[in-house]
């Protein structure tokens, strides 16, 4: 490797040096892609958090302008099919992202540390046991397994963001374990052991924060790819339905006016990609400052 | 060698086995009566309903309804499909060739891309061109792929028209899908050669090929891309899984006749056993193709020995 190249991996380890948060946001938000990112998710928790606000319109109101037309100052992003305000609908959808992607990411993150640091602590046949079954799940391409979720729970938003977070889970689970091998060794962990912890409270206690970082990491990177898959199964239907202001949802009826009204398929597209890609920066950066090891995953 | 590919080969079968296991096991997960959902919960007669029971083999204990699907699967019988009432694996195998044809198109779009884009990113690294790459790589991870696709649409299809909006399943109808599911490949193509390329780059038979007083350009593709393609020979191969994958919602934005759709369809209509079918066989084509994969690094990376 060149000198260069391992160069950001020396970050970190300065960043852990200086323990606490706000050293931490410094070295995160002192680089370029971060603040982007970030300025980008804090646009869209704003628009989650103070929707009624910001929207001139009733997101579900028909007519409140002419049909399928493109922006305007008076619908800055058009207004769809049945003359509902787009932008008003995108502002709403916000919330509904926000929710896909933190459940989903929820549900993974229970799990697959769930599962991981049991595995880890214990070793043995329940190790062997519970990552077998991790490796199975993983010889599923990751969107057939959310697909199969979906077929077993049926269509909705609610079933969709288990079954993303059921998909995504076992990638959790085997860097959860990597991790417990490693701390499960530390002399805290033994001392542990001697004052007569139970092995629970020992998880909890000594080896959960010990192995937060990649957990943090994996996460961060999770959310986006969550907020993608969910996107795509409601645009085949088996999401958030309509009326719903879903941004992938949104593209299911705009398909039929991509003559007409290209608009209604590029304002929910973009802002997909946008929100994406944001959260994308944010969680390549908190890598790169959190955890260099993952840095090829 | 051949003692490595024979243990790979046989770890390969617990993995099927497993993989079939869940399989089966999605139907029974379902909550409430599958037989119920299957009518939408619309009333049939209670004759109609038991027959179907009775038809599906769901009256049987479950241990019972396992080694019968077992059976059923190894003698290459998926069941019948509840609403076209066709032979799942006939199902199935219509539309293969259409999801396979899409897959390799995108497989060839993504590797050339990615190639490319890869190694002029490392080669010119910490310049423009580099920045370019990883810009290209970072849209491409974050790109929904229904709206690129329909982008591609409206671009080529309906401003441009060069391609028609309904593919009729001629080869240049597979131009415009195959863009769309290869360039989004491409963006994890484009970052795992360039990370491999720096990597070579950095070790001492190159420095002593480029001492020798060798082209660079022989440098860079006989010395350091060999070497460098052993990495990305796997990801290739995971690769072909999130095409397979990926193809579901492609399918859906081309209106392609393959597998997605069909298994689209069969989702919307709560079709079990071709939905079963369907799953049972992306999974095991992935699982297959990784092991091609693992057997091929054996043969590509002779510095490792598998004993």
């Amino acid at each position: 490797m060149s000198a260069a190249l391992t160069a950001p991996a020396l970050l970190p380890a300065r960043a852990k040096t200086r323990t606490g948060f706000r050293p931490f946001l410094a070295a995160l938000f002192s680089r370029r892609q971060a603040q982007l990112g970030g300025a980008v998710v804090l646009v869209l928790v704003l628009a989650a958090i103070f929707a009624p606000l910001i929207s001139p319109y009733d997101p579900f109101e028909l007519r409140v302008g002419p049909l399928k037309e493109p922006p305007t100052r008076a619908h800055p992003f058009g207004t769809d099919d049945l003359g509902r305000d787009l932008f008003s609908r995108i502002v709403y959808g916000s919330r509904i992202t926000l929710q896909i992607g933190t459940i989903s990411v929820a549900v993974a993150v229970g799990l697959g540390v769930l599962v991981g640091i049991v595995a880890g602590f214990y070793g043995g046949w329940v190790d062997a046991l519970l990552m077998r079954f991790t490796d199975v799940m993983l010889a599923f391409p990751g969107f057939l397994l959310a697909l199969a979720i979906v077929a077993i729970l049926g269509p909705g938003l609610n079933n969709v963001m288990i079954a993303v977070g059921l998909g995504s889970f076992p990638g959790f689970a085997r860097v959860v374990r990597g991790s417990v091998l490693t701390v499960r060794e530390m002399e805290y962990v033994t001392a542990g052991r001697v004052l007569g912890a139970t092995p629970p409270h020992i998880m909890r206690r000594a080896i959960l924060p010990n192995v937060l970082a990649p957990i943090i990491v994996l996460a961060s990177l999770e959310f986006p790819a969550a907020v993608l898959t969910a996107a795509a199964l409601s645009f085949i239907g088996l999401g958030a339905q309509p009326p719903s202001p879903e941004w992938g949802a949104l593209l299911v009826d705009a398909r039929t006016y991509i003559r007409t009204a290209p608009h209604l398929i590029n304002v929910p597209g973009a802002a997909i990609f946008v929100v994406v890609l944001a959260f994308n920066l944010l969680g390549n950066t908190l890598r790169d400052v959190l955890d260099p090891r993952l840095r090829h995953r | 060698m051949a003692g490595y590919a024979l243990r790979r080969v046989a770890t390969t079968i617990p993995v099927l086995f497993a993989i079939l296991t869940l399989v089966f096991l999605m139907r029974p997960l379902v909550p409430g009566d599958p037989v119920a959902i299957m009518f939408f919960g619309r009333s049939s007669s209670p004759e109609v309903v038991a027959n179907m029971r009775h038809q599906l083999g769901l009256d049987d204990p479950l241990p019972i309804q396992y080694v019968r699907y077992l059976g059923d699967v190894l003698r290459g019988d998926l069941g019948t499909s509840i609403t076209t009432r066709q032979p799942v694996v006939q199902e199935i195998a219509e539309r293969f060739p259409a999801t396979l044809q899409l897959a390799l198109g995108s497989l060839a779009v993504s590797c050339l891309v990615g190639l490319v884009a890869g190694i002029l990113a490392a080669v010119y690294k910490d310049t423009a061109i580099d920045t370019a790459a990883m810009v290209f790589a970072m849209a491409g991870l974050s790109m929904p792929g229904f709206w690129f696709g329909l982008v591609m649409i409206y671009f080529f299809s309906v401003r441009l028209g060069w391609f028609s909006v309904i593919p009729d399943g001629s080869l240049k109808s597979l131009v415009l899908p195959a863009l769309t599911l290869g360039l989004i490949a491409s963006s994890v193509v484009a970052r795992l050669v360039r990370s491999a390329m720096l990597e070579v780059l950095g070790q001492d038979f190159i420095r002593t090929a480029r001492a020798k007083g060798l082209r660079e350009r022989r440098v860079l593709l006989r010395h350091a891309l060999g070497n460098a393609m052993i990495p990305v020979v796997t990801i290739i191969g995971l690769q072909f899984g999130g095409l397979l994958s990926g193809a579901f919602i492609i399918e859906a934005v081309f209106a392609w006749h393959g597998i997605g759709e069909l298994a689209v369809d069969a989702l919307g209509k709560r079709d079990f056993p071709l939905i079963q079918g369907i799953v049972l066989v992306i999974a095991t084509s992935y699982v297959l193709v990784n092991l091609l994969v693992d057997l091929l690094y054996a043969v590509l990376d002779p510095r490792i020995t598998y004993s």
